[in-house]
């Protein structure tokens, strides 16, 4: 985890910063989850692709945000858009019950890490990550190839 | 949930008819038709609740505004699905359209929009057990879509940890998509030569997922040396043969009258328990 | 003469019908839309005289000049592209080849790659040419292919276009430009389930039109009675005969192989040319 936030912050020139960012890691990391509602009390979504909403949760600020998934209604390449999202949204893991082989390897070229949830309650899938009590998501399905999620 | 779906490749070799029987045979509590561009399932299963309809939208059709038209050619030069007409001013042809939206980006006059447009019918019957199925209006691409929408749908029966998929013929889009994410797929062939090579390619595209995969022979005894030659197939190949169903008028009578084989005495009848009985073995394990 | 030859059911004996067709013709073309599952290939051996591959266009990046405008990716319908870290992807199995991202570039930094999706041959038997299209396994759609199949068939000869089974848009497009149209039907429920949704086709597409009614038994044949319901005019009855499958099952042309079927063939091919005369404009003469 510790060589990735390097590399994701490769932009930055000032070493000492660099090291500053290392030591830390452990705080700073910014978590998507795919939910079913606006609630951290809420439900993981079983879908990736097409959930409805992604939260944002931020480690350090131990604060979380909504946002709404237009990847949903994509007739097509939702879990691509979706990826897309999470990228752009600049999360560094991401939690899931399930991935598609496309959407996955958006995410593993931003390098973001993809954890499988362990039930669907949101607030434990995040206990269970800060206990490092997750492991990482394996079974990458294959994609619906521009067809939608089950 | 466990997810068996019937393929054959080659048109009209039995899925539909190894399918009704499946559903019988084991009470399953979810099945769907996937055959959306030519469902038949419906035909012999009996449906014990009123059936809940729904649209599906495909993807969106460009429509052009011929007041706003200036006649530049632009949308007609640079659609790649020759889906523009231009004889008597410029049309978008609904059937050709694929949705890409290079005509509307390309249009200096805002003439041209994407609308959604109606690609299919879906239904769904939700009585003791769940009934997907869906009918694609005539010409429609994106089939797979579609297929996954029916799909969906038997989630819809929480209680059941198995379902049985119908499946269509050949190896394109709506194939690959209902192969998605199921567990077993059994082939349904027809000991002919066409038939044994639609098998080989649709084997072929199913290995491609990461799924179990079994055939077993219809009409077997039409032609017992082809029968043969599948059988020897399979068995070079590590593909597991679950089973032959030999040719039976009474079959025909079955489904005109809209029963399954299990449903009356007949020689498919007992032939297709064997095939069942072999297949969930496989499915099970 | 362009001649398509639909059922909407699979299996009802379209490249049968088309195959003995195209023999009893002779001096014809064969054309298998059929490109997911070709068959007719089976029965007629051709001597393959031309082979040529079918390319899809898969768009690629240059990315000395890509700006990161994201403008590509923001365009595409079908999600096919993304940008991450500085790079765009492209997802091949969801490109629907549409060009619109090379277009839109405002870098011109997008430019196309061929991707093989498939193949058709150019082959002889007889006198007539024998065209196959077959798609590669994975692939999702093999409307291209078919367009290109049908591309340059003069009108000199019969034509005989072997379709594939539905309605979709592959049929759509093995059928539209089609002078006239036989369907094929089987007297079973499903088959007249499914007849009657290219029924709707032929007539959505004014293409005048036949039936065959194939497999006949003894006794009542739902095809039958939906013909005469619809006024569809039936062009031919072709029994259910044992020895016809087994013909069939071994890819054999029965009008070759038996006088009965070169004779039932000739009949219903001279009876397709009288109502080609009534219906359409042609006054086909071979």
């Amino acid at each position: 985890m510790i060589c990735k936030k390097i590399l994701t912050y490769a932009g930055y020139k000032n070493i000492i910063q660099l090291s500053a960012y290392a030591a830390n890691v452990e705080d700073i990391m910014r978590i998507a989850i795919p939910v079913d509602e606006k609630n951290i009390k809420g439900n993981v979504c079983v879908s990736f692709g097409r959930a409805p909403y992604f939260m944002f949760y931020d480690t350090e600020k131990d604060k979380s945000d909504f946002i709404n998934n237009s990847a949903a209604n994509s007739q097509g390449g939702a879990g691509i858009k979706a990826a897309q999202i999470i990228v752009d949204n600049n999360a560094d893991v991401l939690i899931t019950p399930r991935c598609g082989d496309n959407a996955a390897e958006v995410l593993k070229a931003a390098y973001i890490t993809i954890y499988k949830t362990k039930n669907n309650l949101i607030e434990d899938n995040l206990k269970n990550f800060k206990e490092e009590k997750l492991s990482l998501l394996t079974e990458i399905h294959e994609g619906f190839h521009g067809h939608g999620v089950k | 949930m466990k997810q068996l779906l019937i393929l054959s490749g080659k048109g009209g070799t039995g899925k539909t008819t190894v399918a009704g029987a499946f559903i019988k045979l084991s009470n399953v509590k979810a099945y769907a038709d996937c055959d959306i561009d030519a469902p038949n399932l419906h035909l012999i299963m009996e449906q014990g609740s009123k059936p809940e309809n729904s649209d599906y939208y495909g993807l969106n059709k460009a429509v052009i505004d011929k007041n706003k038209c200036i006649k530049c050619n632009l949308c007609y030069e640079n659609c790649r699905f020759d889906a523009i007409n231009n004889c008597d001013g410029y049309e978008a042809n609904i059937y050709d359209c694929e949705g890409c939206g290079v005509c509307e980006a390309l249009c200096p006059s805002s003439a041209i929009s994407l609308v959604p447009y109606k690609a299919g019918d879906m239904t769904l019957y939700r009585g003791y057990k769940v009934f997907s199925t869906a009918e694609l209006k005539m010409g429609s691409g994106n089939s797979g879509m579609l297929v996954t929408e029916v799909k969906k749908k038997m989630r819809l029966a929480s209680d059941a940890d198995f379902s049985i998929i119908d499946g269509s013929p050949g190896i394109g889009c709506p194939v690959i998509a209902s192969i998605s994410g199921v567990s077993m797929v059994l082939i349904v062939a027809e000991p002919s030569l066409s038939g044994i090579s639609d098998m080989k390619r649709i084997i072929e595209t199913a290995e491609r997922f990461n799924t179990k995969i079994a055939v077993c022979v219809n009409k077997y005894d039409t032609n017992t040396e082809n029968n043969e030659k599948i059988k020897k197939f399979c068995k070079n190949n590590n593909i597991k043969f679950v089973g032959e169903i030999p040719f039976d008028k009474k079959a025909v009578e079955a489904v005109n009258n809209g029963l399954t084989i299990v449903d009356i005495d007949c020689a498919a009848g007992d032939a297709v328990r064997k095939v069942y009985k072999e297949t969930i073995k496989i499915l099970s394990n | 003469m362009k001649i398509a030859v639909l059922s909407g059911k699979g299996g009802t004996g379209k490249t049968f019908i088309s195959v003995n067709l195209t023999y009893v013709a002779d001096n014809s073309n064969y054309i298998d839309c059929d490109v997911e599952e070709p068959n007719g290939h089976l029965y007629f051996k051709p001597e393959i005289v031309k082979r040529e591959k079918v390319y899809a266009k898969i768009p690629m990046v240059d990315k000395d000049r890509c700006s990161g405008c994201r403008r590509c990716v923001e365009f595409c319908k079908f999600n096919a592209l993304a940008y991450i870290k500085d790079n765009v992807f492209v997802f091949e199995d969801i490109c629907h080849s549409c060009g619109g991202c090379m277009l839109l570039c405002p870098e011109n930094a997008i430019t196309e790659s061929d991707k093989d999706i498939g193949e058709i041959s150019e082959g002889v038997f007889n006198n007539s040419t024998i065209y196959t299209g077959i798609l590669n396994t994975g692939e999702e759609t093999g409307v291209s292919i078919i367009k290109k199949l049908l591309n340059n068939i003069g009108d000199e000869h019969y034509t005989f276009i072997d379709c594939p089974p539905g309605s979709s848009c592959s049929v759509m497009e093995s059928v539209k430009n089609a002078d006239y149209c036989i369907l094929v039907a089987e007297p079973t429920l499903f088959g007249v389930h499914n007849f009657n949704m290219v029924y709707k086709l032929v007539k959505l597409f004014d293409i005048p039109f036949g039936a065959v009614l194939n497999k006949c038994l003894a006794g009542e044949n739902p095809a039958e009675k939906f013909c005469i319901e619809n006024n569809i005019k039936i062009l031919c009855k072709i029994p259910f005969e044992n020895e016809l499958g087994k013909l069939n099952s071994n890819a054999e042309i029965a009008s070759q192989k038996k006088e009965k079927y070169l004779s039932l063939f000739s009949s219903l091919l001279k009876t397709i040319e009288e109502e080609v005369k009534n219906e359409t404009a042609f006054d086909f003469k071979r």
